[in-house]
């Protein structure tokens, strides 16, 4: 009788969840394989021919091949920015975790304003027209470290004081140099939660509409989120195109979710337990 | 004397293991980016500003702020959308993570299917629910018809709109929360529910007293997080209203956008104050208070 009543629970809950958290996907890919006419009725429907092909070669040439720049320039800014952050923040937890000096406190406030603070934006602009790095992907780039760090020092931090100090200590009556201690000997340490980092952050950066938003606007220097949102007027009745757009962009946090999904539910509920 | 000192000083900060210097790039960087546009925008916000110029004019910008009804519209907003976002979130995470870590079918299905939303682009999912809650062809409400119910027209409804986007962040968001949760629920020791059973507690007594209290960390966690995340709030309101219809789903960063793209840069920045004022004085007291209640239990 029990067993029979989890049956129908379980069986209920699939169905339920299903139907709320996968149609709005199966929507978009059904959008986005119609033609324009069909799509353009927004019913959940089967197509009555698949178009995928000659959607997805629309999307790739419109506006000259806006789409693949758009890639190219998010995988740059990607690539670069969370290589940094990695490096960056990891020296940064590293000290801070190892020398207690009366600044810790002060670094400590700063980790957590970057946290929880919203950037104030036009200042923001000012200081990067000010630099000569409005508008270019190299600011973005910067912006996106200088905003992920926190996030990224809090996630080391936590797990470099696991590691234990005898460990330094051992490397340093060897001769090695602070340099050589972290990137020979703590560096390689961090893989798990540098992963974590490249992966979480990767997904955080590609999916930023804000910040290329505000300082890298224009349509040379265009990134993928951008590219829906432009697309959005431009495609107001082609919703098979905007969908198979939105189809698109969704493939690499897909890609990153099905190979490191433990790395990355790990990573972001980091902290919950302890508080 | 002194020149030992400082020499000593030098070796000795030359033999440290941990050298102050590796604080440097990452220092420069979010100072520069980070910092000083925060620090700065207090001073500009109380000016005219054109970028390249910049005139006093004391509290005007807040005073505007603060008389407009569509900036105020903005700050109710973004406290009403912060308090509903979290209040759904935390309910529905919890219970989502209580089931989840329950003996179910497919566990592993159901939370990665959750948790997918999280990873998706909020300007994506924003677009495909704008067109899910269209009034008339969308499929929710068309969905509603076959059970005889007329759906409200969601996002052109001036009263509905803003808790329309709030229902869509909730579904992109309780992924995050429930796995907070699933984490937080996971660490408690089995022992005790042990005890609690061979003592008779039925569930509800076993989820008031054990997984409650002791999931208080998780609860913490995502009541924070969410509220920060509801405060600052812009890409899916952007893209899926534009704060409109009329100014009813503006909220203070959309405002902060708006304010930006008319070229009043002063009032935007003091947009920027006041969402740095609101935070500090809601969520600041909010992580004392929760962080102390969580020590003294």
């Amino acid at each position: 009788m029990k067993s029979s009543w989890r049956y129908v629970w379980g069986v209920l809950s699939i169905l339920v969840s299903s139907l709320v958290f996968l149609v709005p996907f199966a929507f978009i890919i059904l959008t986005a394989v119609k033609d324009k006419q069909e799509a353009a009725l927004l019913r959940f429907t089967w197509p009555t021919a698949v178009h995928a092909w000659s959607n997805l070669i629309q999307v790739l040439q419109a506006r000259d091949y806006m789409l693949l720049l758009a890639f190219f320039n998010s995988l740059v800014v990607t690539v670069v920015s969370v290589g940094l952050l990695v490096i960056l923040a990891a020296m940064v937890a590293f000290v801070l975790q190892r020398r207690s000096s009366r600044w810790n406190r002060v670094i400590d406030l700063l980790v957590l304003s970057g946290l929880i603070m919203p950037p104030a934006v036009v200042p923001t602009i000012w200081v990067l027209q000010e630099l000569g790095l409005f508008k270019t992907i190299s600011g973005l780039i910067l912006i996106e470290v200088a905003y992920g760090l926190s996030f990224s020092i809090l996630l080391f931090r936590a797990f470099i004081a696991t590691i234990p100090r005898e460990l330094d200590e051992a490397a340093v009556i060897e001769g090695a140099g602070p340099i050589a201690l972290f990137f020979r000997v703590i560096l390689p340490l961090l893989k798990p939660v540098v992963v974590t980092n490249i992966v979480v952050q990767s997904v955080g950066v590609f999916n930023d509409f804000t910040n290329p938003l505000y300082y890298l606007p224009g349509a040379r220097n265009v990134t993928v989120q951008l590219t829906l949102y432009n697309f959005q007027s431009m495609f107001n009745t082609s919703y098979n195109l905007l969908f198979m757009n939105i189809l698109l962009i969704t493939i690499p946090p897909l890609i990153m979710f099905l190979f490191f999904n433990r790395q990355i539910v790990e990573g972001m509920t980091a902290g919950a337990v302890k508080g | 004397m002194e020149t030992t000192t400082i020499s000593r000083a030098i070796s000795n900060r030359m033999k440290s293991p941990y050298p102050g210097w590796f604080y440097l790039p990452a220092a420069v960087i979010f100072v520069v980016l980070f910092l000083m546009p925060m620090l700065t925008s207090f001073y500009f916000s109380l000016t005219r500003w054109t970028l390249f110029e910049s005139s006093f004019i004391g509290l005007d910008n807040f005073a505007q702020f603060f008389r407009e009804p569509f900036l105020i519209k903005g700050l109710t907003n973004t406290l009403i959308y912060a308090v509903v976002t979290s209040g759904l979130k935390v309910i529905i995470g919890m219970l989502f993570g209580v089931f989840l870590t329950s003996r179910i079918m497919a566990r592993t299905y159901l939370r990665s299917l959750v948790f997918f939303p999280v990873l998706v682009s909020t300007v994506g999912v924003g677009i495909t629910f704008t067109v899910l809650m269209h009034p008339t062809h969308g499929l929710i409400n068309e969905s509603l018809a076959v059970f005889g119910i007329d759906g409200p027209a969601w996002l052109t409804d001036p009263s509905l709109a803003l808790l329309s986007v709030a229902l869509v962040d909730v579904w992109k968001g309780v992924g995050l929360a429930t796995m907070i949760f699933i984490a937080g629920i996971v660490s408690i020791p089995k022992e005790y529910y042990e005890a609690a059973k061979i003592e008779g507690a039925t569930a509800t007594q076993q989820f008031w007293r054990i997984t409650m209290p002791l999931a208080r960390p998780a609860t913490v966690t995502v009541i924070l997080l969410s509220f920060i995340s509801g405060l600052r709030s812009f890409d899916l309101i952007w893209s899926m209203t534009r704060g409109g219809p009329g100014f009813t789903t503006d909220v203070i960063a959309s405002v902060i956008y708006k304010q930006y793209q008319a070229g009043f840069y002063g009032l935007s920045t003091a947009g920027n104050v006041v969402l740095f004022l609101l935070i500090s004085t809601i969520v600041v007291p909010l992580f004392i208070f929760l962080d102390r209640k969580a020590t003294t239990q």
